[in-house]
């Protein structure tokens, strides 16, 4: 898989490409009046009318990762919006089609905000259960008046005159329609969304505590694929004239939409506008030419053929090469110092981060246990205890990837405890994992600025870059800023979480684990980088069993033992309590 | 909306009860699959629709008994399923593109049924047709009633060989953690082809049970995907007896949805159930 290639930068009137597709738009538009025959018109509509399904489709499904089987449901809902209010209520054509489209967008938005709670509802099964869902929409439209049984004519609706004949008519809508998905789609791709999606889709749950607000985002991709899919069946409508339940809700849709999409490639804006015209091609001339069967299973065929041997698509094929080469920005400019202003370690000031009583199950096992510590501001805070005793826990409540079962927890005077992980990171939060989580699609420079855009820093696109270069600098990494994290050996994807952690510019970043699995050497380095970042103004809570590191870095510690706090203090004090020594090494024997 | 007489809901039930056995067998090996194997096999759907044509051209075209099929396309179908999981294994598809992979050679079969057998509707008429009999004011179907014994009996016998035999626990084992399986000394790859190609055989068998039940005619294939789906993940991925309980469950509930509102409000049952086990009970689906 080859990382999304290059973002361009945004602006769109200034686009370097936009001169060639506006000419390109302006050509096809004007095809109606070139004389061409139907067959054209009538083929055209098809490429125009599966660009809009299929490319926003991928809008939710191929950028975050949540492939939906339910794109008929809602092709199915514009389709039917339209055909009932222009057929049955003689509304003017056009007008059908945006509540067409809100309809859509709607029965996306009510179906996403209770899907989207659901944490397990990931991959196959929400495939299915959107298919579920177009069963069940199918059901209630036959079996309500909106269709009742006999489908829905109509051949008494004027087509409206926007062509010269109204085949070109309905090319036309079709176009419009296909021109405002492919913008939009671009338009998503490119922006903060479109870069939170590509997070969510190689790993939500570190996208969310990155500070990507995952829930919303998911929303607005499912509601505006929703309301382009709620489009096109509204356009769909005029251009069959009749409209049945068994016609418009099969397992059709869906699968040529998904098909079309694989096969231009998902990671890609305009993927599954290849896919569309490549596949309706196929059929158009299949079935024109040679036995349709043939061409059903033809398609059928290729679909097997495109997955075996070219699963990242014609367009992820072809921009495989063109990788971006990694920029190397000029990087005079120093690394910029946290915003808070330098404390003394020692200095008892109000603390930054105060936790009370918290505490965390997991189906009856007590993780935490009622415990209660504060961080002061710009102190080194090592968390120590044996396996099991609940630091890592600690680290992933306080950083929202676990919610709380009790307890309270304060940052800068303000309650943690309930908010979702991307408001908590958006706060000034900051975290590693123990075992490093990069987002495995994104280059190791996208990482890293991707946090940059989405921390506590919540720098706009291209700022974040540049951050991201000084942060790499940071930590040595930038020779590898144009590399896969599947290329980095571990010392590198351990610094690589550190960088990340430290592009969100937080005020407390809770460190978990950064050394272990590391040599010596590699050790030393990460304690003097540790030091450096505390110099720069942060505060730090680590999880550490590298003693030789707690010792050389750690102001104070706190030691956990089953999932209470049960010392805390300088280390060398902390290291003689009674029951610390009993905690690692169990009860002396002649005790 | 009318309340039907109890003789009506009894038989509706007795009818939703068969229709569900069938759910049952279909989902058997789908299930199999989807649990142990981690595939979503669309194919599977091909696979049934096959064997249905096949037993129905054995049985009308050369006179075969259509019992005796039983003996030949479960076999052939198992070497099918070995062949299609050697390809799959050798390709290292993940499970959700096997979903794609299978769909694309669901249309490949559906376009050579269709290619061979016609669109047109195909009916297998054989000497069991027309049997059955009655148990007080209840009418019995007899090939109904083979298709619940065949579903029953085999789910059973899947269910205490998984438990009972080395070869059971051992693809138990490989689908919990494949990579410690291994280090056990299980022959993955070797299970996984006798696996995929019970699966393909159960798919067989169901086939031939739809012939004898239904009409046949291509475009339906994919018609039931979507009920079978649903009784699958109501019975638990991997399961041998769940597919059937569940399937019995949503036959049950359609017929009586039938048969007090319209039968075309049918569908709503299953999906409205699937959706429902979706969001509450998605760890279950999962495990």
């Amino acid at each position: 898989m080859s990382p999304p290639p290059g973002r361009p930068k945004e602006g769109l009137a200034s686009h370097p490409a936009m001169l060639p597709a506006a000419l390109a738009i302006a050509l096809l538009a004007a095809l109606p009046w070139l004389g061409l025959p139907a067959f054209y018109e009538s083929f055209l509509y098809l490429v125009c009318h599966w660009t809009i399904l299929a490319v926003s489709w991928n809008i939710l499904s191929g950028y975050s990762g949540y492939f939906s089987f339910g794109h008929g449901a809602f092709f199915g809902v514009g389709m039917y919006a339209s055909a009932y209010l222009a057929a049955n209520l003689g509304w003017p054509f056009l007008l059908t089609l945006a509540p067409a489209a809100a309809l859509a967008a709607l029965l996306g938005l009510a179906l996403g905000a209770v899907v989207f709670r659901v944490k397990a509802v990931r991959g196959e099964l929400f495939a299915l259960l959107t298919l579920a869902v177009t069963f069940v929409v199918a059901t209630v439209v036959l079996n309500t008046p909106i269709d009742g049984g006999p489908g829905v004519y109509l051949h008494s609706v004027a087509v409206p005159e926007i062509g010269p004949t109204p085949s070109s008519s309905l090319y036309l809508m079709a176009l419009a329609g296909a021109v405002a998905t492919l913008a939009i789609a671009w338009r998503i791709f490119v922006a903060r969304l479109g870069i939170g999606l590509f997070a969510i889709h190689d790993d939500e749950d570190v996208a969310e505590v990155m500070g990507v607000p995952t829930y919303r985002y998911k929303l607005v991709a499912f509601g505006t694929s929703c309301a382009l899919a709620g489009l096109a069946g509204g356009i769909h409508a005029l251009f069959v004239t009749y409209v049945t339940v068994a016609e418009t809700f099969n397992i059709t849709v869906p699968l040529t939409v998904v098909l079309m999409s694989v096969l231009g490639g998902v990671r890609h804006w305009a993927g599954p506008a290849v896919g569309a015209l490549a596949i309706t091609s196929l059929h158009y001339f299949f079935t024109a030419g040679i036995d349709p069967l043939v061409g059903r299973a033809a398609v059928g065929a290729i679909l097997v053929a495109v997955i075996l041997f070219m699963p990242q698509g014609i367009l992820g094929f072809l921009l495989k090469r063109r990788r971006p080469q990694a920029r190397p920005a000029a990087s005079t400019a120093a690394v910029p110092a946290a915003p808070t202003r330098r404390a003394a370690p020692s200095g008892r000031s109000a603390p930054l981060l105060q936790v009370r009583n918290l505490s965390k199950s997991f189906k009856g096992v007590r993780a935490l246990d009622s415990v209660s510590l504060d961080v002061y501001p710009g102190e080194i805070l090592g968390l120590l205890g044996p396996n099991g005793s609940g630091k890592s826990t600690f680290i992933n409540v306080v950083s929202g990837h676990f919610p709380a079962s009790g307890g309270d927890i304060q940052f800068e005077g303000r309650d943690l405890v309930g908010l979702p992980a991307h408001r908590i990171a958006r706060s000034g939060i900051a975290r590693t994992y123990q075992i490093p989580r990069p987002f495995a699609h994104m280059s190791v420079l996208q990482n890293v600025s991707l946090v940059a855009m989405f921390g506590g820093a919540a720098l706009d696109q291209r700022r974040a870059l540049e951050q991201a270069w000084q942060w790499l600098d940071f930590t040595g990494l930038r020779d590898k800023a144009g590399a896969l994290p599947d290329e980095l050996n571990l010392h590198q994807r351990k610094f690589l979480e550190l960088a990340r952690a430290l592009a969100a510019r937080p005020r407390l970043v809770l460190l978990d684990e950064v050394l272990s699995g590391l040599t010596p050497g590699e050790i030393n380095d990460a304690i003097e980088l540790i030091r450096r970042i505390r110099d720069r103004g942060a505060t730090i809570v680590f999880v550490e069993h590298v003693m030789r590191a707690v010792v050389a870095l750690a102001d104070r510690v706190v030691v956990l033992n089953h999932g209470r706090l049960i010392a805390e203090g300088p280390c060398e004090s902390v290291m003689k309590d009674s029951e610390v020594v009993r905690a690692y090494l169990g009860a002396p024997a002649h005790a | 909306m009318t309340l039907p007489s109890l003789n009506l809901l009894l038989q509706s039930i007795l009818s939703g009860i068969f229709i569900g056995a069938l759910y049952g067998l279909i989902g058997l090996g789908l299930g199999l699959a989807w649990g142990l194997l981690r595939q979503i096999n669309l194919a599977h759907f091909g696979l049934l629709f096959l064997g249905a044509y096949l037993s129905y051209h054995m049985a009308t075209v050369w006179g075969i008994d259509p019992l005796l099929t039983l003996l030949v396309i479960p076999p052939l179908f198992f070497v099918f399923g070995v062949v299609m999981q050697w390809l799959l294994a050798r390709f290292e598809v993940s499970p959700f593109n096997s979903l794609l992979i299978t769909f694309g050679i669901a249309v490949v079969m559906e376009s050579a049924i269709q290619a061979v057998w016609t669109a047109d509707f195909r009916r297998l008429e054989s000497h069991y047709s027309q049997m059955r009999f009655t148990v007080g004011s209840l009418y019995v179907p007899v090939p109904e009633l083979l298709t619940l014994v065949l579903s029953a009996g085999i789910a059973i016998l899947i269910w205490a060989a998984m438990r009972y035999t080395d070869l059971g626990k051992a693809m138990r084992a490989m689908a919990e953690d494949a990579p410690i399986a291994a280090a056990f000394g299980i022959n993955q790859k070797g299970l996984s082809l006798v696996l995929a190609g019970i699966c393909a055989a159960l798919a067989g068998v169901a086939g031939i049970c739809l012939a004898l039940t239904f009409t046949l005619t291509p475009s339906q294939i994919f018609a039931w995907v979507g009920v079978v789906f649903a009784a699958v993940m109501l019975g638990g991925l991997g399961s041998a007896i769940g597919p059937l309980v569940a399937g019995m469950i949503i036959g049950v509930s359609e017929a009586i949805t039938m048969a007090v509102a319209s039968p075309s409000w049918a569908p709503i049952v299953s999906f409205s159930l699937l959706i429902l086990v979706l969001l509450f009970r998605p760890g279950k689906i999962r495990a």
